[in-house]
């Protein structure tokens, strides 16, 4: 028995791995899969009657126009970019914040406490967030800031906001802890104040673990749907203040694709925005990888 | 001899059952599935399901051989699904297109037959804080079409409805729910486009919850979906013609401007259980689920009466 198990043991060891290999591959394939499924569903179009021109310039969206179809999209590209940045604007303070206090500054039982909550929070539905914006913040912008209307930027950008802050919370607080203990030991030692090791020690330390955190909260507003469908207004607009309703890529995708017949023209520049989503996601992804070995270089 | 006794005192029960259930399909030989229950789908209009769903609750009661399941998702999935046929029925609050027709006969080679089932009025909804009480629709298309000249509250005469902001909120449908192309059928004409900018809302409620919530706002629906919370308009075709309000008694005459038919649509003319449900629809007691449900009914039977409101736009 033994010895027989024992010869088996290269076999399994040999099987894991390539498990794990495949595991690992896997990852790359999906990812070439889908954006080769999203180009193939829009390259018709794409290479035809795609005119870029109008499609990164116009903001006149008329999918469905009986006499005069026209797909601009720079008020969506806009509405995508201005409540995703408002939303880091307001999650990047708090979320970096909250890690910093989490990790350092805590009592441990109310840590424990703490991180129950805000992974919690990260495991509410983006539905759930989008009825939230409809009802209860839509009412509250119009009372508290005068608003002509309640469901805008704002009120998006906070449920994004709200959404992405988990996540910074909890990646940046697994940055912060795995600084080595001997740093702030020897901050401290050289009679640095606590803000002083926070500032001067800790973040640099940190500041690739935070900025992945950084950059997956961006990716999880920039990428977010439902929600903003619900909460932004969904009109199309240059938005001239954050308390204008905008309207977002992805929620067009979301609120056209249903009907849209399969493979007419519509469809296909549904696709072609997927694409611009997924080209955004990538560079953002690149830069913050410049970035970080940037900043690892000096 | 007790024991035996319990399954087989149902014997006969289970016969009578069979024979009904063979009597109540008796006219239509080689039925799919004998005993067991007949399923109708029945997909398509969201401003049409909740009268659907009310349609299918009470025929179960009448029929409980036959079940109809209801699903939305718009007119155009109702389309799609009985051209892949995953539907039996197709709900539709609009005509079906050339096109739509065009891919029913290629993909299932039958003509798809069109069965008007009653009427929606479109309502047009403003905030209680609002002075306004009618508009035309000369006044709307220029509120909702592209480049139109009215954009202020002041424009139509009438003072800011939250006292401060003159600026019209304007809220829409998404571009491919069946009310948004026959609100810019009825109001903007064959041709005219919606103004960029307008506040698309995914459902006929939330346009009247957010009129309801936002005091400078002005929206349209199902007049069904109207609630305490808002103001229906009556509407004018053109200045100083009559304005109507949006009554069942108006939409029935064809005097109120912004009424539309509602269609069932199956593929080929309907047989067995399918002809006996739409039979049934059409009946007195079909009828009047409709009226329940917030709709218009059918002032006259028959299947192809014609669209009133369609009739007389302008």
């Amino acid at each position: 028995m033994t010895p027989g198990r024992r010869h088996l043991e290269p076999l399994k060891e040999w099987l894991i791995e390539r498990f794990i290999w495949l595991c690992g591959v896997s990852a790359i394939f999906f990812v070439f899969a889908i954006f080769i499924f999203v180009f193939r569903e829009g390259a018709d179009y794409f290479f035809s009657g795609f005119k870029a021109g109008e499609f990164f310039t116009s903001i006149e969206w008329y999918p469905t126009s009986r006499t005069h179809v026209r797909y601009g999209a720079l008020a969506l590209i806009t509405g995508t970019f201005s409540v995703s940045f408002l939303a880091m604007f307001l999650a990047v303070p708090f979320g970096l914040g909250a890690a910093v206090f989490i990790s350092e500054f805590c009592p441990p039982r109310l840590k424990e406490g703490l991180k129950i909550v805000i992974e919690l929070l990260a495991a509410i539905p983006s539905v759930v967030w989008g009825f939230i914006g409809l009802t209860i913040m839509n009412s509250l912008i119009v009372r508290l800031f005068n608003a002509p209307i309640g469901l805008n930027m704002f009120n998006g950008a906070i449920i994004l906001a709200l959404m992405s802050v988990p996540i910074i919370v909890s990646i940046g607080e697994d940055a912060l802890k795995a600084v080595p203990d001997s740093y702030r030991e020897a901050a401290v030692a050289l009679g640095c104040t606590r803000w002083q090791m926070i500032f001067r020690v800790l973040l640099p330390a940190a500041r690739n673990g935070l900025l992945a955190a950084v950059m997956l909260g961006i990716g999880r507003a920039v990428g977010e749907t439902m929600a903003v469908l619900m909460a932004t207004g969904h009109s199309i607009r240059i938005p001239h203040g954050v308390l204008e309703p905008v309207r977002t890529l992805t929620a067009t995708i979301a609120a056209e694709l249903g009907e849209a017949p399969v493979h007419s023209d519509h469809y296909q520049v549904l696709f072609i925005i997927g694409i611009l989503l997924f080209t955004i996601t990538f560079v953002i992804n690149i830069t913050a990888d410049f970035i970080v070995r940037g900043i690892g270089r000096k | 001899m007790m024991k035996m006794k319990g399954p087989f005192s149902l014997l006969p029960l289970l016969l009578a059952l069979l024979l009904a259930a063979g009597c109540l399909r008796g006219r239509q030989p080689g039925q799919r599935g004998t005993g067991q229950k007949q399923v109708i789908q029945n997909s398509g209009s969201d401003t049409m399901v909740n009268l659907a769903q009310a349609w299918a609750e009470e025929y179960v009661r009448i029929k409980p051989a036959v079940s109809v399941e209801v699903s939305g998702g718009g007119s155009g999935t109702g389309i799609a699904s009985l051209i892949n046929g995953t539907a039996d029925i197709a709900n539709c609050s609009r005509e079906m297109t050339f096109a739509e027709r065009e891919r029913a006969l290629q993909n299932t080679g039958k003509d798809p037959v069109e069965h008007l089932v009653g009427y929606d009025a479109l309502a047009i909804f403003v905030n209680l804080q609002n002075p306004l009480h009618e508009i035309t629709l000369e006044d709307l298309a220029e509120i909702y079409g592209e480049r139109g000249r009215i954009e202020r509250w002041s424009d139509l005469g009438v003072q800011p409805p939250d006292g401060k902001r003159d600026k019209i909120i304007i809220i829409s449908r998404q571009s491919n729910s069946g009310t948004y192309e026959y609100f810019r059928e009825a109001v903007l004409g064959k041709t005219r486009d919606f103004r960029l900018g307008t506040i698309d809302m995914h459902g006929s409620k939330d346009v009247v919850e957010l009129v309801a919530r936002t005091p400078g706002a002005i929206g349209y629906s199902g007049m069904g979906y109207a609630t305490d919370r808002v103001r229906m308009l009556r509407i004018a075709r053109k200045h100083g013609e009559t304005a109507y309000a949006p009554t069942v008694p108006n939409t029935q005459k064809g005097i109120y401007p912004v009424a539309r038919p509602l269609f069932m649509y199956t593929l080929g003319e309907p047989e067995g259980e399918l002809r006996d449900y739409l039979e049934w629809i059409h009946s007195p007691e079909g009828q009047d689920l409709v009226v329940r449900s917030g709709y218009v009914s059918l002032s006259r039977t028959g299947s192809h009466a014609p669209a009133q409101g369609e009739e007389h736009q302008p």
